[in-house]
Formats: C-alpha cells, sequence, structure tokens
C-alpha cells in the first residue's frame, strides 16, 4: 500500500460539498503538488486525510492506518502543517517544539537532538527563545515545518508550506522540501505555480471538490494551447501584411493577432508538423520589409494550463 | 499519561504568560475579602468560624470560574491550534483531562492564597479546624464541578466571550436549582421525579452540606460525577464538533 492513499473522498457541509470524491495514492520519494482556486477543497482533503475532519464518505490511509480507524498509529507516521501554520502564540519556540516533540512521545535526548537538527535546517536559532507572537510572518511558517518535521514522520502534509515567505526563504523551503523528499511521501498545497514545477514530481488539480489533472507538470505544461507556439512583435499597428508574409512560411499552421500593443502588434505563430525557426520568420518579414522587434519560442506556464482546466469544465 | 501531563503544564504555564491570572487573582482575593468582612460583617458575628467566608463561594465561582475556563477550547479554536492538537497521537480524553486540571490547579491556588483568612479566625478565637479544612475541600470540589461544566461550553464556540456567557448562564441554573426561580419554570409540566432531579442539582444546597459537616458524601459524590459526566461531555463535543 502506499504512504498515503485516499479512496472517494467526500465531504458535506450541510448543502455545500467541498470534496466530491478524491482519489489519489503518494509513494515514498513522491512530492505532490495540490493545486487549485480558493475554495476548491483543498485545504478540506487534507484535513480529512490528517484525521482532523471527519469525511461524509470515503476513507483515507497513513502508511497503511485508517485515519479514522486507527487515529493513533495514523498520526505517529504523519507531520501536518495545518492552514496558516497556527502555534501557540504565548509559548516560546523552543517550549513550543519541545511540547510538540514529547506528544510525540519523543524522550528528552530525543527530542534536544531532533531539534539541534532542525535548528540548522529550519534555521529558527535566532528566535528560539522568543515567544511565537512576537515572530515576523516567515519565522512563524518556519516553526510550523519544523513541529511537523520534529518527529521525522514518513509521511508530511503541508498546507501552503511557503505562504507569507519572502523569495529568499521560499528559495529555502523549496530545497528543504526536496532534500528530505527522498525518504517520505510528501502532499503540498499551493497556489504559486512555480513552486509546483520547483518541487513537486507530481500535480493534481482540484476543483469544486474534484479532481480535474493527475500528472506530472511536464505532461500538463504539454496540455497548454501555446506549447510550442512562437511569439512575433512587429513595429506596426497594421499586421495584415506581416500575417500574409508569415502564413506563407512553411510549417506555420496558423498566424493570429494575440495583443495589440503601443503602434506595436504581437502575433502568435502556430506551427505545423514542425515548428518554424525564428531566422526563417525573420526573413519572411524582412523580404516583406516589415521590421521584427521580437521574435520567441513561447514557453508554456503551468498558468495558462490551470487557467484552461479549472475554467473550461 | 504522560501527553495528559505535558497538556496540563502547557495550560498552566499559560495562565501565569499573560497578566491575566495575577489579575483574576487579585480580584478572586478582593472580592472574597470584601464580601466576607464587609457585607457578612465577619468581626461584628463574633464567631471565630469561616461560614461567613465560604456563603459567597458559589457565587464567586459562578462569575470567576467561567471566566478561568473560557479560553481552554475557544483559545484553540480561534488560533487554530485545535487542528495542530487533534492531529497529535493523543487520546483526546487526555487532552480533555490535562486542560481541566490546569484550571483546576489554578483555582485551587486562589484558595490557597485565602489562607490568611484561616489565619485570622485561628488568633482571635478557637474554630473547628476540620470542618474548615472541609470546607476548604468542598469549595475546590465545587469550583471543579463549575470548570468542567465551562470548559465543555468553552469547546462549543471560538468566541472567549459566547463562552464566558454561556457558561456563567448554564452554572447560574445549576446554583440556583433548589430554587423557587428554577423550580417554577418545571413545576407545571414535569411530574415529581423530574422536578426532584431538578431540586437535587443544586450547588448551594450540596455545597451547605458541606460546609454545615452534614450530609457530605451524597453531596461529594454529586460533584465528582458531574465533574466526571462534564468531562465526558467535552470529549464528545470536541469530537462532534471537529466533525462538522
Amino acid at each position: 500500500m502506499a504512504l498515503v492513499e485516499a479512496r472517494d473522498l467526500v465531504k458535506r457541509f450541510g448543502s455545500l460539498t467541498a470534496v466530491d470524491g478524491i482519489s489519489f495514492a503518494v509513494e515514498r520519494g513522491e512530492v505532490v503538488g495540490f493545486l487549485g482556486p480558493n475554495g476548491a477543497g483543498k485545504s478540506t482533503a487534507m484535513r480529512i486525510i490528517s484525521g482532523f475532519l471527519e469525511p461524509t464518505s470515503g476513507e483515507a490511509w497513513i502508511d497503511g492506518h485508517n485515519s479514522h480507524g486507527e487515529p493513533i498509529a495514523a498520526r505517529r507516521r504523519l507531520g501536518y502543517l495545518p492552514e496558516g501554520a497556527p502555534a501557540y502564540a504565548d509559548m516560546s519556540v523552543g517550549a513550543f517544539l519541545s511540547f510538540i516533540a514529547a506528544m510525540h512521545g519523543l524522550t528528552k535526548p530525543q527530542a534536544n537532538e531532533r531539534l539541534a537538527e532542525l535548528i540548522e535546517r529550519v534555521h529558527l536559532a535566532e528566535v528560539w527563545n522568543q515567544r511565537i507572537d512576537s515572530l515576523s510572518k516567515g519565522f512563524k511558517r518556519r516553526v510550523g515545518i519544523a513541529q511537523a518535521l520534529v518527529h521525522d514522520p514518513d509521511v508530511l502534509i503541508l498546507d501552503e508550506p511557503t505562504d507569507g515567505l519572502d523569495p529568499n526563504q521560499k528559495y529555502e523551503m523549496r530545497a528543504l522540501i526536496r532534500a528530505i523528499a527522498p525518504h517520505k511521501a510528501i502532499v503540498i498545497s499551493t497556489h504559486i505555480l512555480e513552486e509546483v514545477e520547483a518541487v513537486c514530481g507530481r500535480v493534481i488539480i482540484i476543483a469544486r471538490g474534484r479532481i480535474l489533472a493527475d500528472a506530472t507538470p511536464a505532461a500538463l505544461l504539454a496540455l497548454a494551447p501555446e506549447a510550442g507556439s512562437l511569439a512575433v512583435t512587429i513595429a506596426t499597428g497594421e499586421p495584415q501584411r506581416a500575417i500574409d508574409a508569415i502564413s506563407k512560411e512553411p510549417n506555420v499552421a496558423a498566424v493570429a493577432v494575440a495583443e495589440r500593443l503601443n503602434g506595436a502588434t504581437r502575433l502568435v505563430v502556430q506551427p505545423g508538423q514542425g515548428r518554424p525557426s525564428a531566422t526563417a520568420l525573420a526573413g519572411a518579414l524582412g523580404r516583406a520589409d516589415i521590421a521584427a522587434d521580437e521574435i520567441y519560442l513561447r514557453r508554456p506556464t503551468l498558468d495558462d494550463v490551470f487557467r484552461q482546466i479549472t475554467t473550461e469544465r | 499519561m504522560r501527553p495528559l501531563l505535558l497538556v496540563f503544564r502547557r495550560e498552566w504555564a499559560g495562565y501565569f504568560a499573560t497578566p491575566v491570572a495575577a489579575v483574576f487573582l487579585i480580584v478572586f482575593l478582593a472580592l472574597n475579602a470584601g464580601l466576607t468582612f464587609l457585607v457578612s460583617g465577619f468581626f461584628e458575628r463574633g464567631q471565630a468560624d469561616l461560614s461567613s467566608f465560604f456563603f459567597w463561594h458559589p457565587w464567586l465561582y459562578l462569575v470567576l470560574m467561567p471566566a478561568i475556563a473560557m479560553r481552554l477550547w475557544a483559545e484553540e479554536r480561534r488560533s487554530g491550534t485545535i487542528e495542530l492538537l487533534m492531529t497529535l497521537p493523543v487520546e483526546p480524553w487526555q487532552i480533555v483531562v490535562g486542560k481541566w486540571l490546569a484550571a483546576w490547579a489554578f483555582a485551587g491556588l486562589a484558595l490557597i492564597l485565602t489562607m490568611p483568612a484561616w489565619i485570622t479566625v485561628n488568633v482571635l478565637g478557637s474554630p473547628d479546624n476540620g470542618v474548615i479544612l472541609a470546607s476548604y475541600l468542598g469549595s475546590w470540589l465545587m469550583a471543579g464541578a463549575f470548570l468542567a461544566l465551562s470548559a465543555a461550553i468553552s469547546g462549543l464556540t471560538k468566541s472567549q466571550v459566547l463562552a464566558f456567557i454561556g457558561a456563567t448562564a448554564v452554572s447560574f441554573l445549576f446554583v440556583m436549582a433548589g430554587f423557587d426561580l428554577v423550580i417554577s419554570a418545571v413545576r407545571g409540566w414535569a411530574p415529581a421525579i423530574v422536578i426532584d432531579t431538578v431540586r437535587s442539582m443544586s450547588f448551594l444546597n450540596h455545597f451547605q452540606h458541606i460546609t454545615d459537616g452534614v450530609l457530605e458524601l451524597p453531596s461529594i459524590v454529586f460533584f465528582v460525577s458531574l465533574i466526571v459526566f462534564c468531562l465526558w461531555l467535552n470529549v464528545r463535543v470536541i469530537e462532534v464538533t471537529k466533525a462538522a
């Protein structure tokens, strides 16, 4: 059995169905990104798997232990960062993490050894004796990560682990997740698509409580409508002659106006069987005596795929 | 048992993490002394006992015990830490009991700080110290019942204010259960056994039995049973509301 397994999870709050039949499995060594618009059901699904919420129907297992049938055994193997990284505001960082470690059943020496390692990894040394309510958002989030890692669990469920971090901190957090990933099964939720590309080997896109896609980031990018297309910017507001010129080139399937800029126009060139080279397009424009400001291969983004998938159905 | 003690220690320290604890203790001691010496006329009575001191405890606890217990669960809900706490590999009852014990110990501390009153009567005369000790223990036990009741109600809301108001309202019913104010609400329609049951729930009557030194055992059993029931209810409240 996979380290994390969810089968047909359904959660209704009154007439609202927050999670509507979600199933997936995560193996050791996998980092799965939960992606979805706000209110898509990401946090609700994570709460069910962690055992905090009771599902209306369906079941979840952590390392073979049912989240609700054997909650204690399941939670021993789980590190969980709830949404918003809650922590006891009136405790110091050190006291809080020691408390969580002891609640996980670590002895004093075990906890001290583990915490010494985490201080290094998550960079908490300078705030160790500070009260949690005096911490910046970034430090608070790191305390939340440290509390999830304190018992070295096989399974990590992290709800928005980089929310509120500055770019450097985000970079470090992603490096940390990548470093521990080979030994664990990790599920993270995020709004940030670049993060998915940076750390996740697999993406699950959720909207309105359902899974719309479950694939590698590369496979998702290939779904983008602009995959392989080129953008051509010309210094004129009258693009018709340019469109005619480019259309005659081999391997060009279609040319369309993407955007009208200040006295310039951006065209999108869809490839046919092969892809036309930028040099060929520049040559065609040159023969028609049209100046090309820039020609580049459009790199499809997960943003585009995400928008397409979450709005079309 | 270790998680229970850990939760107890955390909550106990939580009371002293802010000046609230000091303020609470001062208010409790000042009210207690004011009511005993000024309103009840401790010195004018000319008797070396503490009955005028214990007389006020149910009324003081009616407001002060909900104030001690209101944050126990409401604050966990408001700050979201309940999600952290309830996903730790710990049985919920250990958390419930640990929290209640911390509140009860805090109430015990408040009672211990009233010891000067005990010393005073011993200096002024020769009171029956057995009765006073029993009254102290009875008062602490009653405080435990108020706290268990208030903690269970705190589990229903994320607002400490609502937790306080709800706990005070319910506690008021228990304090007044033997009086016409409450009895008349059920007398019209309920069978005699219900009326008797309601009457038997009165905190005032049970506490009086303990401080008078008569019929102590049934009253002790009553308070202990009520505490156990409320703690069980607290566990159920936490388990049911987290599912919703």
